[in-house]
């Protein structure tokens, strides 16, 4: 695949045509005031509305929420021999000390890494797009694709959550259940996800100035 | 703005400017329709039939996909459980509902009411139908109960492995834009 470089291309802006973001027909919009696809009926918008605001405000709350989701306990154990309480990062080095080298690793990517380098990459998106640059434009696109696919994978650690406490209900012998700290990565992970769903990957050309 | 020439049917597109996949269209689209009911037969299954049991000391205890949801529900954490509830059984329930309705306006060749909406549904839903995510959290649940309880797997376990393989056939045989025009074709 070749990428050729020339600054301004055919734009459905420059067209002045509308492709429809449910069934990917093209309308024409010129002159029409809050035009419809007439297969579908989805209002043709040429950018997600607020695309930055809404973005910022998902990205601040789940930066404040990140640190909460890793100090306060995700599960809550009991068992004869007392109760424990294990934060994300304690549940991996469990994983880790039963030598589940593989899985320790899988989780500490999926729970730790990817919420925080989703809140740095979607940072970067953010205020590139807001400082108009034209900077390594391939590569953010590229980055914002790895942030919107990887998102789901977060979360895993509220599934374990979810089973280990549904499953150890063993009479007097252990019981786990959920603790707060499983509400406020969960928070997380949907705000992220939110994040990369209401960024709107065009502003990068617009902003660089590509888009005539 | 890029034109595909006809030729390209059926090949992997990428957008000439950002690379992103802009079609992979086979044009098989009524394929999909045995996948989604087969994929419908082991959703049931999963959602009733125990994932994996342990046995402790004479104690046994057993969870299926269902079971997990309505456990957490009874615990403090509601919103934990509304989360785990959408993207482990609403999301995925009503992405399967909602393929078989748009495909049966195909088969029955007629415009069945609400076919848009349904589809707008299905690309909201995508991202939040997570059942490979939560098929993860069963092998990581499995191995961390490992030293604690003898772990027996059952069959909620391999119908949701099948259902995940097709479910996820499913997705890439549907083609969006073939389906748009068929469904125009309709009289």
């Amino acid at each position: 695949m070749s990428v050729s470089a020339s600054p301004v291309r055919l734009t459905s802006r420059s067209l002045a045509v509308g492709g429809c973001s449910l069934c990917g027909l093209l309308n024409r919009i010129a002159g029409v005031e809050r035009p419809v696809c007439r297969r579908c009926g989805t209002r043709l918008e040429q950018r997600k509305p607020d695309s930055l605001s809404r973005t910022w405000s998902c990205v601040v709350a789940a930066a404040i929420l990140y640190p909460v989701a890793n100090l306060f306990p995700v599960m809550e154990t009991q068992t004869i021999a007392g109760s424990e309480s294990d934060t994300i990062l304690q549940g991996i080095v469990l994983l880790w000390r039963g030598h589940a080298w593989l899985l320790a690793a899988l989780v500490f990517f999926a729970s730790i890494v990817v919420p925080l380098l989703k809140l740095i990459a979607l940072t970067l998106l953010l205020i590139t797009v807001q400082r108009r640059s034209s900077w390594r434009l391939l590569e953010r696109a590229r980055l914002f694709r790895l942030v919107e696919f990887v998102g789901r994978w977060s979360m895993l650690d509220i599934f374990v959550v979810a089973l280990l406490g549904a499953l150890v209900h063993l009479r007097a012998l252990a019981t786990m259940s959920a603790g707060p700290g499983a509400l406020a990565f969960g928070a997380v992970v949907v705000l992220t996800m939110f994040a990369a769903q209401s960024f709107d990957p065009r502003l990068m050309w617009d902003a660089a100035g590509r888009n005539g | 703005m890029q034109t595909l020439p006809r030729s390209l049917v059926g090949r992997l597109v990428a957008c000439a400017r950002c690379g992103a996949h802009l079609q992979r269209a086979r044009g098989k689209t009524m394929d999909v329709l045995p996948l989604v009911l087969g994929a419908g037969i082991l959703f049931v299954l999963a959602n009733t039939a125990p994932i994996v049991a342990i046995e402790a000391a004479g104690a046994r205890s057993s969870v299926s996909l269902l079971g997990a949801v309505l456990a957490l529900g009874s615990q403090n954490l509601l919103g934990v459980a509304v989360l785990v509830a959408v993207t482990t059984f609403v999301a995925p329930a009503a992405e399967l509902l909602l393929l078989a309705y748009v495909l049966c306006a195909l088969a029955t060749r007629r415009r069945l009411w609400g076919v848009a909406e349904a589809m707008r549904w299905l690309r909201a839903l995508r991202p939040w139908a997570m059942v490979e995510v939560f098929m993860l959290g069963v092998l990581v649940s499995v191995v961390k109960l490992a030293g604690l309880a003898h772990v027996i797997p059952g069959i909620g376990l391999w119908s949701l492995c099948g259902l995940i393989i097709l479910t996820a056939a499913a997705h890439t045989v549907f083609d969006a834009h073939d389906y748009w025009e068929r469904f125009e074709a309709l009289a």
